[in-house]
């Protein structure tokens, strides 16, 4: 029988705080595929991602929602290596925006 | 001016100093060759496989650290590209490989010999292209240079769809052409404090890898460790970073260490790394490595401190310009006590089971080929047995001196990299150490260094298994041998004989070394053929996943 993945018991995890990262990078078409790849070659969770264009459009802004663990500075490290990759912050991100979206997508999932 | 994109390509790889370019042309880089042909300055090579052309692109920028070019087609040229490029990852050789691709309007829709190079090749490269318009080839080639020479070295891929080769641009004048961005300061905080657990240290030990050779910094180092008098061990990568014949050298450690090294280490008070990953050939079970020593971390990629073990003074820099800075800093220190405790242990143990006199042993074929060669020579290996018999039997004594598939452990590069290293130092003798399973992964570049006339001389070692993969049956496996033996024998002279290089069999003959040094002195590519018991295994070694300390093998006292 087809086993379907919900069916698989939850993975235990470990309460840990979640952060957002602010990346500023190079906007085309290939740049979402590096940084998604990068944390998923690292086996490290992105829980959230929101990207929008900025400015004339030659650069993206993107929110990267990613639990705080020890192993973070070295992706962050690792993704501060990126050639797309401007800047990373992870402080003064406005949380509250992320809470709103979050809401927005939980109504949009209740209409599913 | 108004030139097409593939004209502009060859101008701009021209105007980077490249001089030779290995590749395979098919439909999707046609116009790429078609300027190609017209170029006075630069030479195509025409590999066999797009492997193959990968590989002597490594080869040329193994031995020269400068970076170097590959083309390949689009679809299987560009797929059969790919291990070449994830091995320059791993072992941070600056790289470029241009393929061509179907034109913009036929991408994603699966056209004949579509393949999404870009997103395959993410993962494997430093960075990558995907070229949208002829007017981009002006930033993007200098970028790649810029970005596969700078800081930690890396391969880059430049995907071209074949519309963008045709595409006719006007343009005023040529871009800059790439070069590496410039050196930092090392950090002055981290220098002080690197330099007062040197100077305090009892019993320390300097641990060089691969970035010590790319950075150049062997001249250096070797000052470094006769100013501080610090015991050195090197990787794979690092060998011959300073000559591991020295005084203080420890040769290399980890897996196949001589036990005397991984003991040692076991009991140092510092570990001062410089251009190495803590890669577990080389640590051994990382929580366990080094358990008594603090570290000090030199290393350009700011990605590698603490990232496998936690550095207590991690110094981001030029492995070069790091040790400028500490050399008038560190006193002269003898550290007697801890270098006869170092070799007192080197005494207790002798390193190799087969130093017979038996002359076609393995080691000793390394050993009489090394005493007919010089220091200028380039070592070339394949991977598996015949690659850790060279790196622990050949004496090398300079960077570059010895080119290896250390990250990837690609069988088959040792072929069309000596290609590639004959190509670019055609002064240099280039001898390839290879075996009879990884030969057969690259034999057709045979054909290649035939028409190349590159006398690269490769030595066989012959034991009809994939021996390394049966030592590990042999060892952890029960015994168990499968599938790591071969039922046919090749006849690899016949088979050498055919594509025109010339052969020589060692095979029951008394004076191995005569018949060397008559093939070392053949300006053609040679191939030697040396038949080696299937019993013959690299000792000592530690099993994968354990600690340094447990080395199967090599225990044995010389006076019992």
């Amino acid at each position: 029988m087809f086993i379907l993945e919900s069916e698989a018991p939850e993975p235990v995890r470990a309460p840990c705080r979640s952060t957002v990262l602010q990346l500023s990078v190079n906007n085309h078409a290939g740049v979402m595929s590096h940084i998604c790849g990068l944390f998923a070659r690292r086996a490290y969770n992105l829980e959230g991602i929101i990207v929008m264009p900025v400015g004339d459009g030659k650069r993206s802004l993107m929110w990267l929602l990613v639990k705080e663990d020890q192993r973070l500075d070295q992706v962050v490290k690792q993704v501060m290596k990126l050639e797309d990759v401007i800047e990373v912050k992870n402080q003064g991100i406005d949380k509250e925006t992320l809470a709103q979206l979050e809401s927005f997508f939980m109504r949009a999932d209740a209409q599913v | 001016m108004k030139m097409t994109g593939a004209e502009i390509v060859i101008q701009l790889l021209e105007r980077q100093g490249i001089k030779v370019i290995p590749g395979i042309p098919g439909g999707a880089n046609l116009p790429l060759y078609d300027a190609l042909s017209k170029s006075t300055s630069i030479r195509h090579v025409l590999a066999r496989h797009e492997q193959g052309a990968g590989f002597i692109a490594q080869g040329m920028a193994r031995v020269t650290g400068s970076p170097q070019v590959c083309f390949a087609t689009s679809g299987p040229g560009a797929t059969n590209l790919l291990t070449a490029i994830a091995d320059a990852k791993l072992d941070s050789i600056p790289l470029i490989c241009i393929t061509g691709q179907v034109s913009s309007s036929l991408i994603g829709t699966d056209a004949f010999q579509e393949v999404d190079v870009y997103g395959m090749t993410i993962p494997v490269t430093k960075h990558n292209f995907l070229v949208r318009s002829a007017a981009e080839l002006f930033r993007v080639i200098p970028e790649a240079f810029r970005i596969a020479s700078s800081g930690r070295p890396g391969p880059v891929l430049i995907d071209i769809p074949k519309d963008v080769q045709n595409q006719e641009v006007s343009f005023s004048g040529w871009p800059e052409p790439g070069r590496p961005d410039p050196i930092l300061e090392p950090d002055a905080d981290s220098i002080e404090r690197a330099i007062d657990l040197i100077n305090s240290a009892q019993r320390p030990i300097l641990y060089l890898g691969g970035g010590v050779n790319h950075a150049g910094a062997g001249p250096l180092a070797l000052q470094l460790v006769e100013k501080a008098g610090l015991p050195t061990t090197m990787t794979l990568m690092g060998l011959g970073a300073i000559p591991v014949d020295h005084p203080l050298a420890l040769g290399m450690l980890g897996m196949h260490a001589a036990p005397y090294t991984n003991l040692a280490l076991e009991e140092c008070d510092l570990l001062i790394a410089a251009g190495v990953r803590f890669d577990e050939r080389a640590t051994g079970k990382v929580t366990e490595f080094c358990p008594r020593a603090r570290i000090i971390h030199i290393d350009i990629d700011p990605g590698e401190i603490d990232r496998l073990k936690v550095a207590h003074v991690g110094i981001v820099g030029d492995v070069n310009a790091v040790i400028s800075t500490l050399l008038p800093l560190v006193e002269e220190r003898p550290h007697r006590e801890w270098l006869d405790f170092i070799s007192s242990l080197k005494a207790r143990y002798i390193s190799e089971l087969n130093i017979a006199k038996n002359p076609h042993t393995p080691c000793s074929l390394i050993k009489q080929a090394a005493s007919l060669l010089d220091d200028e020579a380039v070592i070339v290996t394949d991977v598996g047995q015949h690659q850790m018999w060279t790196a622990r039997n050949y004496p090398f004594r300079r960077s570059r001196q010895f080119l290896t598939s250390g990250g990837l452990g690609t069988m088959g590069f040792g072929l069309p990299a000596s290609i590639g290293a004959s190509l670019a130092c055609p002064d240099r003798k280039v001898v390839c150490f290879s075996g009879d399973g990884s030969i057969m992964m690259n034999i057709q570049e045979l054909a290649t260094a035939v028409e190349q006339k590159t006398p690269v001389k490769v030595v066989l070692m012959n034991n009809n298994a994939l021996g390394m993969v049966r030592q590990l049956q042999e060892l952890f496996y029960g015994r168990r041998i499968y599938e790591t033996f071969y039922t046919s024998r090749v006849d690899f002279v016949t088979i050498a004989k055919g594509f025109g290089v010339e052969t020589y069999d060692l095979a029951g003959v008394s004076d191995p070394r005569g018949i060397l040094e008559t093939a070392f002195k053949s300006d053609a590519p040679c191939l030697i053929h040396a038949p080696i018991d299937m019993q013959y295994m690299v000792y000592p070694m530690v099993p994968p996943g354990a600690s340094n300390k447990e080395m199967i093998g090599g225990k044995v006292r010389v006076h019992s």
